[in-house]
This record gives C-alpha cells, sequence and structure tokens, in this order.
C-alpha cells in the first residue's frame, strides 16, 4: 500500500504520480490522506488501480475515470465521476449535486444519498444509490442505468433518452416524456446484477423497484409538444 | 365621371413582404423558422471602421521589402505547452454532424498548410480533423457528446463553450435528418432523433465553479494544454473579466453575426451583440485586470477579409477566428450550384437550411451521395489560398500604418464613418476627434 499525503505533497503531485501508473505497475493499491475537500483528486486515472481516499473530498472526485477504482471513505462535491469512461468509483457518504455527470461507462456507487441532477446527461454509466436523490436527476440521460433504493426529487428523468431507471421508494414528480415502465424480466435479471455490483443486494430485491424510461414522444419536434418543452 | 388619380399602392415598412411571408409560413406550419448561418440583418461592423495609414507623422514601411509579421502566441499564461502559430486567423469549431467528414478534413489541411488551428465542435473529435490538423482545438461543450479523456490528451488546446455569437444563452440542435450511424454512435443517441445539445453545463454554473473546471482539466491533461474560455457578445466585459478570474489562457468573443449549424432564426437576429461592439469592452476588462495580451483574446462573427482581421487586431484583439468565410472558401453557397439551390427553393449565397442535410456543395450534410462530391484536397487548397490572402491584406493594411507586425495596430490607427460605430469601437468619427460617450471632442 502506498500513502499519499495530499496536505503534505499537493494535488498536481497526486495526479502525476498516478498518471505516471500503467497496467504493468506493481504499486496498484494507494491511500490518499488529508484530502480536506480538495478539489480534482485522483482525475483521468487510466490504470487498473485502486485508490481509497480517507476523507471527503470537494469538486469532482475521480472525474473522467478509466480503469481505476476509487473509494471515498467520506462524502464528495459536486460531479464525482464525471464523464467516467469505465472502473468503479465508490462513495461511502453523501454526494453532492451531478454525481456521475455525462459518465460513459464503468460504476458510481453512493452509499449516502446523492443530490440534484444525479446522473444529468449520463451517456452509458451505471449508478447505483443506496439513499435518496435530488430533484432533475437523469435529465437528458442519454444510456446507462440508475438504481435508487430510497426516493427520487422532483422531475426525475426530464427529456430522457434511452437511460433506464429504477426507483425503490416513492417518485416526486416525473420530467418531461419520463414514464414508467413494464418491469419485464431482463430487467429483473439486469436489476440484481446492478445491486450486486452495486453492493447491495444485501438492501433490496429487484421485484421491489419500479422502471421508469422515455416515452419517446419528444424525440422529434412535434408543434402539438410545445407545451412540454 | 372624372378620373381621380390614386395614391399608388404603398407597402408598409413595419409590415414588409419578408415580414409578412414569415407571418403565413408560421400560420402553416405552427413553427419557428430554423436556419444556419448568423445575422442577415445590417449591422455596425468592421466596415464602419476605416485606417488612416501613414502621413508626415507616421512613416509607413515598404510594402514587400520590410518585414510585417504576422505569427501570434496563445496560451502563454498557464499552459506548459503553449501553441505558436504563423498567422492569427483560426478556424473556428464546427461540430462534426453539422459538417461533413471530408469539410472537416478540408479545414484540416486548409489551416494547416497555412499555418493555423483548426477547432472541433458539438459531436466530438474526428479521425479525419485530427489526423489532418497540425494543431486541433478541442471544444468542451455542455452536451459533452463524444467527450473522453484521451482525446482532450491529443488535442492541442482545449475551449471550454459557453456560448456562441449566433444564440448567447442557446444550446444546440441537430435535426434528425443528419443523424447518421456514425453521428449517431459518437454521440451515444438513436438514429434519426432531434438532438438537443444543452445550453448549460451539466456539472457546473457560474464563475467559481468555472475555476475548479478548469482546475480538473488541467490536472487530467498535466497543465500542459492552453485553456481557452468561449462566449457569445452579450456581456463581453464581465464575461471577459470573469473568464480571466476562472483562470482562462484564452477568451474567445464571438459576435452576433457568427455562423451557427442550425438556431431559430429569431434567436440569431434578436439575440447578442455586434462584435464590433463586443471587442473594446473586453479589451477593457483585459487592460483593467492587466492581462491585455497576457490573456489572449479571439474574436469572431463576420469575419470576411484582412481589412477586418486588421481592424480587430487594431481594436486589441490578439486573433480571429472565422467560420462562415471558411465554409464559403470551401465551396459552400457557390453560384456554380445555382440550379440545385433553385431546386431547394433557394439561391446561391441565400442557402442556409444546412440543418436538412440536402446541402449541394457536399460540405453541411451526413448524405454520402452528397458529402462524396466535396473533394478534401482540393478545398483544402481553396482555404490555404484564402487564409494566404487576408493574411496578406491584412498585412498591406499594417505596412502602411508603419507596423513591423500585426499586433502593433492600434485604436489610434482607426477612424469610424457613423457616430454609432465611433461610439461602439471607441475611436473618432473620422474628420473629427470626437468619440461619442468619452469625450467632447471638435
Ligand atoms: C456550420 C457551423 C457549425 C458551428 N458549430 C459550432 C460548434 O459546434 N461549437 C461552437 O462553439 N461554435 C460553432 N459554430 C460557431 C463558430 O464556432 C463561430 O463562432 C462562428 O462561425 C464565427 O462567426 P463567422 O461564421 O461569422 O465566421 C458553428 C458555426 C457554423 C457556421
Amino acid at each position: 500500500m502506498q500513502t499519499f499525503d495530499l496536505a503534505a505533497q499537493g494535488l498536481r503531485a497526486l495526479n502525476q504520480t498516478l498518471h505516471g501508473l500503467n497496467g504493468t505497475t506493481n504499486q496498484t493499491a494507494w491511500e490518499i490522506v488529508n484530502p480536506k475537500g480538495s478539489h480534482a483528486i485522483a482525475v483521468g486515472l487510466d490504470a487498473p488501480i485502486d485508490v481509497t481516499v480517507k476523507g471527503s473530498t470537494g469538486y469532482y472526485c475521480a472525474g473522467m475515470n478509466k480503469q481505476a477504482t476509487v473509494r471515498v471513505k467520506g462524502s464528495v462535491g459536486p460531479g464525482v465521476a464525471e464523464n467516467m469512461m469505465s472502473g468503479t468509483v465508490i462513495v461511502d457518504g453523501d454526494a453532492s449535486q451531478y454525481a456521475g455527470a455525462t459518465g460513459r461507462g464503468g460504476l458510481l456507487v453512493i452509499k449516502g444519498n446523492a443530490a440534484s441532477r444525479c446522473g444529468i446527461s449520463m451517456k452509458g454509466i451505471d449508478i447505483v444509490v443506496h439513499g435518496n436523490i435530488g430533484h432533475m436527476s437523469c435529465f437528458m440521460a442519454q444510456s446507462g442505468n440508475l438504481v435508487v433504493l430510497g426516493d427520487a426529487g422532483d422531475a426525475l428523468g426530464d427529456s430522457l433518452y434511452e437511460a433506464r431507471l429504477f426507483v425503490r421508494g416513492s417518485v416526486k414528480s416525473l420530467g418531461a416524456d419520463c414514464i414508467e415502465k413494464e418491469m419485464r424480466p431482463e430487467h429483473l435479471e439486469l436489476l440484481a446484477d446492478l445491486l450486486k455490483r452495486g453492493e447491495a443486494d444485501h438492501l433490496a430485491k429487484p421485484e421491489e423497484f419500479k422502471r421508469y424510461g422515455s416515452a419517446r414522444k419528444l424525440y422529434n419536434f412535434n408543434v402539438d409538444n410545445a407545451s412540454a418543452y | 365621371m372624372t378620373d381621380f388619380p390614386h395614391t399608388p399602392p404603398k407597402q408598409s415598412w413595419t409590415f414588409s413582404n419578408d415580414v409578412n411571408a414569415e407571418i403565413r409560413r408560421a400560420a402553416a406550419t405552427g413553427i419557428y423558422d430554423i436556419r444556419g448561418g448568423g445575422s442577415k440583418r445590417r449591422l455596425p461592423h468592421f466596415d464602419d471602421l476605416l485606417f488612416l495609414g501613414a502621413s508626415i507623422s507616421r512613416y509607413p514601411l515598404e510594402g514587400y521589402r520590410e518585414k510585417c509579421a504576422t505569427d501570434i502566441w496563445l496560451g502563454t499564461r498557464f499552459a506548459k505547452k503553449p501553441i505558436h502559430l504563423d498567422i492569427p486567423i483560426t478556424i473556428a469549431g464546427m461540430s462534426f454532424g453539422a459538417l461533413s467528414g471530408p469539410a472537416k478534413e478540408a479545414l484540416g489541411r486548409g489551416a494547416s498548410e497555412a499555418g493555423t488551428s483548426t477547432t472541433t465542435g458539438d459531436g466530438g473529435m474526428t479521425e479525419e480533423e485530427r489526423g489532418h490538423s497540425k494543431t486541433l482545438v478541442y471544444q468542451y461543450l455542455p452536451s459533452r457528446y463524444g467527450m473522453n479523456p484521451d482525446d482532450l490528451r491529443r488535442a492541442d488546446a482545449i475551449e471550454v463553450v459557453v456560448g456562441q455569437g449566433a444564440k448567447p444563452g442557446g444550446g444546440g440542435m441537430l435535426l434528425g435528418q443528419k443523424i447518421s450511424d456514425r453521428v449517431a454512435m459518437m454521440r451515444n443517441l438513436p438514429k434519426g432523433i432531434d438532438q438537443r445539445s444543452a445550453c448549460r453545463h451539466p456539472d457546473w454554473t457560474g464563475p467559481d465553479d468555472l475555476e475548479i473546471k478548469i482546475l480538473e482539466i488541467r490536472e487530467i491533461t498535466e497543465w500542459e494544454k492552453p485553456i481557452y474560455v468561449k462566449v457569445g457578445g452579450a456581456r463581453p466585459y464581465y464575461d471577459t473579466a470573469l473568464a480571466v478570474k476562472a483562470g482562462a489562457d484564452v477568451v474567445v468573443l464571438d459576435g452576433m453575426q457568427g455562423g451557427t449549424a442550425a438556431t431559430q432564426d429569431v434567436f440569431i437576429e434578436n439575440v447578442g451583440m455586434p462584435i464590433l461592439a463586443c471587442i473594446p469592452q473586453a479589451v477593457k476588462a483585459l487592460q483593467d485586470l492587466g492581462m491585455h495580451r497576457k490573456v489572449q483574446l479571439i474574436v469572431s462573427g463576420g469575419i470576411r477579409t484582412g481589412a477586418d482581421v486588421a481592424k480587430a487586431m487594431a481594436l486589441g484583439a490578439d486573433a480571429v477566428a472565422i467560420g462562415t468565410a471558411a465554409l464559403v472558401a470551401l465551396g459552400d453557397n457557390d453560384p456554380a450550384l445555382e440550379a440545385e439551390y433553385q431546386k431547394l427553393g433557394t439561391t446561391a449565397g441565400a442557402y442556409d437550411d444546412w440543418h436538412e442535410g440536402k446541402d449541394p456543395a457536399g460540405i453541411t450534410t451526413q448524405d454520402p451521395d452528397l458529402f462524396k462530391r466535396f473533394d478534401p484536397i482540393l478545398g483544402g487548397r481553396r482555404l490555404k489560398n484564402y487564409l494566404k490572402v487576408m493574411t496578406l491584406e491584412a498585412q498591406t493594411i499594417a505596412r502602411a500604418c508603419g507596423k513591423n507586425h500585426l499586433h502593433n495596430l492600434e485604436p489610434e490607427d482607426l477612424c469610424a464613418l457613423t457616430i454609432e460605430s465611433a461610439a461602439m469601437a471607441g475611436v473618432p468619427l473620422a474628420g473629427t476627434s470626437w468619440i461619442p460617450g468619452r469625450n467632447g471632442g471638435f
């Protein structure tokens, strides 16, 4: 285990060191101490390494992650794992706004709650939130899966494209063009896998969820839908 | 019965034929007009400024003999690898999706041969463009279509797009007709649906967040790349100051004449300010912060000639960007294709339904039968020629003003033909020392 003291060594040195690692490194386990809410911790990683952040982070922790597993033993600020490509990001605490924004792949797990706009514009990422999510989550979400064990706030899935949303608790309101959809066997199977990978299979069963998706009515502009925009 | 003379029929200025035609079109279709290009109305522009040239108190440089340099550095503030261009005329960001692959290739070829940069656009980076562009600026847009860290790292600079002059405050639109398999794949969306690009970034709002976003991008790219921030001409003094505060290396300022791939006509014609009015405010912001020439200013929106380049630089810009003019150089709206424009119900010079994907010149389309007509090598050569001509024109003017570098042009070299342009550009009305709003003058 390599330990990196962020307060002592600084952000640039941290990211530079982690960027210097590739698939052949034997320094695969890293611990970052004293994060103290810093922004842009462990961004742009591209190696199969395991990074544990001992504490809470500021904006964009693990942004654009590829391959790496990043665990945060605390809460994260806005835009955790934004535009993630692959790999896994696990947050023990809560996440601020835009968690997993525009993510294109990989898995983001938030064990606490996520604030507004979770999964906004997501493009293939899987997100599992053990708690609740805030308003406008999955706005314009294009593809990928969102699983919420708790409740969802207002305007869930507004202007949704092809992303699949699974919510166990209540949904305060659905956004434009987002509707409840039938849960078919393939969805239950997918959900079981997501719960397992999201370290939530001991907390919930696939049958307890409802599925939401796009009504696909706003896909091509139609003047009769103008009031929905 | 006596036949009294009648008042001749009189058309209304307010309800002109154009206006009435648009009312009828709206009534028939129920949808606003969407089109490409920039504002078509007459606006105060560089045409309203003139250079004074040398005289007894200023001496000129010899044309063709004495050197007048044109190179520029961009990104010298923070980037470890700033960009050096031979000429101060860059190619503006135009999306793949709006433009065909071969058109992107031609832009790369022409710009590289002329010693300047090209810019990606909404929809991501294409191999055509990366492969043929010596210096490529990668746009970081609200939609984040195609965004990924590998392309960030193989770009030469990164441009965070906050807005465009054609539509400050507006997002993008790529209508279903242009969503081919390739475009759909790059954007992770189903084929054939209308694609909206968001008007706000999904993971930041406001200048304080932007500063952190720029930090993140710098960290991902090892602080190597210049980071530009592009804004539409709305509040250029404050936007420039805030971009500088957020850590930009370069500010890109796009006035309302600036082209777009597809936007509502009402937006293009009624939102934003002409570039002439924007430049002095942006320069003032840079000067007030002690950052003029340290953070470079690239301006765009209706730049057509070397004279426009020289005037923009005399007002304090470090470089310009061109979109529409580059497309015209490639062959867009060429009268040679008049018969085909007529079939589309339009005429050469007025064709702006780029979003429909039927461009007979093969530039603004994703239809393989159409884009195959376009020769990227020839297109590249034409663009190079045009860039060279603009540069020679700007040098001609600069030498006449006694300048050995285009950068040395200054407001003092200019006068204005109209009171409006004098007030906007902050240069005296021709024949007076009057700058409206600034001094009494004579
Ligand atoms: C076909 C076309 C596509 C464009 N696409 C983008 C884009 O994707 N992103 C962007 O920031 N600006 C885009 N623009 C605007 C240009 O970057 C630039 O601001 C504008 O064209 C400059 O004005 P000019 O056309 O008068 O030279 C586009 C313009 C055109 C003509």
